[in-house]
């Protein structure tokens, strides 16, 4: 009677892998640090419950974003993810500036070489107003900004956000 | 016993909060919600072990995020507080492909300045 090997939940929690181990299709065994980082931070009976209040389609981007939590917390004991939200706010401030700056410097180039019909250089995209003002509602760590940003921002369309692989390596 | 002066977590553990309550700084009485998430995300022992691996300076920032975590992961079960990374990684990736035209389009305007320049001086 061939056994399937246990999946890297059962091998590290010394169990036997049952048929319809919540765990097994989202933590294979030849992945055992997976596991190990989401037991360490979350346990394996919170990770499990959570994994069954989903619908089984939304389980695996559910796990890995645990996984991408985990690694920060394990990163950073302090600050954990809120540590590269701050960092990643600050990034887009500062990049904000810099496109502010262009912007004017272009409008400068323009008035200076025509000034009656100087226009808008660039097309200001629209979207990024709104996503300016769901991100100035958590310019900073404070918890009720952040969860105020965090809460509007829910509502928004995200484009396929565990198709960027840096987000979950 | 007054039961008035227990923390928020050992009111939610229903026990007795004593007098080291490694979550009593940090998560009062009168915000039984903020406990209540992390219980429900981390579990209680977790955050215990969290709090009590840290130097004490740094464990009222560490309880914020970790309280902002589970919070954000409360309303939203399937991406949490990476659902935030992910948009702002999305804005960083969009700023930049801005700023990098606004910047061709200074080179582009330059050049052309210069141009007329030297037509103007040419004549």
């Amino acid at each position: 009677m061939g056994g399937s090997s246990p999946c890297a939940s059962c091998k590290l929690l010394r169990r036997r892998c049952a048929k319809d181990c919540v765990f097994a299709p989202y933590f294979p065994s030849d992945d055992p640090q997976k596991f190990a980082m989401v037991h360490k931070v979350f346990g394996a009976s919170n990770v499990s419950k959570m994994l069954q209040e989903l619908p089984v389609h939304q389980r695996a981007d559910a796990v890995s974003s645990l996984v991408y939590e985990a690694n920060a917390r394990v990163r950073d004991p302090v600050y954990g993810c809120v540590g590269a939200i701050s960092y990643l706010q600050n990034q887009v401030s500062q990049l904000q500036m810099q496109l502010a700056v262009a912007q004017a410097e272009i409008l400068c180039i323009q008035m200076q070489q025509d000034p009656p019909a100087a226009s808008f250089p660039t097309q200001i995209d629209h979207h990024q107003d709104h996503d300016r003002s769901l991100l100035l509602s958590c310019s900073n760590i404070n918890p009720q900004l952040l969860a105020a940003g965090f809460a509007s921002s829910s509502s928004n369309a995200i484009q396929d956000p565990l198709k960027k692989e840096s987000l979950w390596t | 016993m007054s039961t008035s002066s227990r923390c928020a977590a050992c009111r939610h553990l229903r026990r007795r909060c004593p007098s080291d309550c490694i979550f009593a700084p940090y998560f009062p009485a009168n915000d039984p919600h903020r406990f209540a998430c992390v219980h429900k995300i981390y579990g209680s022992s977790k955050v215990g072990n969290m709090l009590q691996d840290l130097p004490v300076e740094l464990r009222a920032e560490a309880a914020d995020a970790i309280c902002i975590e589970a919070e954000c992961r409360v309303q939203d079960p399937v991406y949490g507080c990476v659902r935030m990374i992910s948009l702002l990684q999305q804005q960083i990736h969009n700023a930049e492909s801005q700023l990098v035209k606004a910047r061709a389009e200074i080179a582009v305007l330059g050049s052309h300045a210069q141009e007329l320049r030297h037509h103007g001086q040419d004549i």
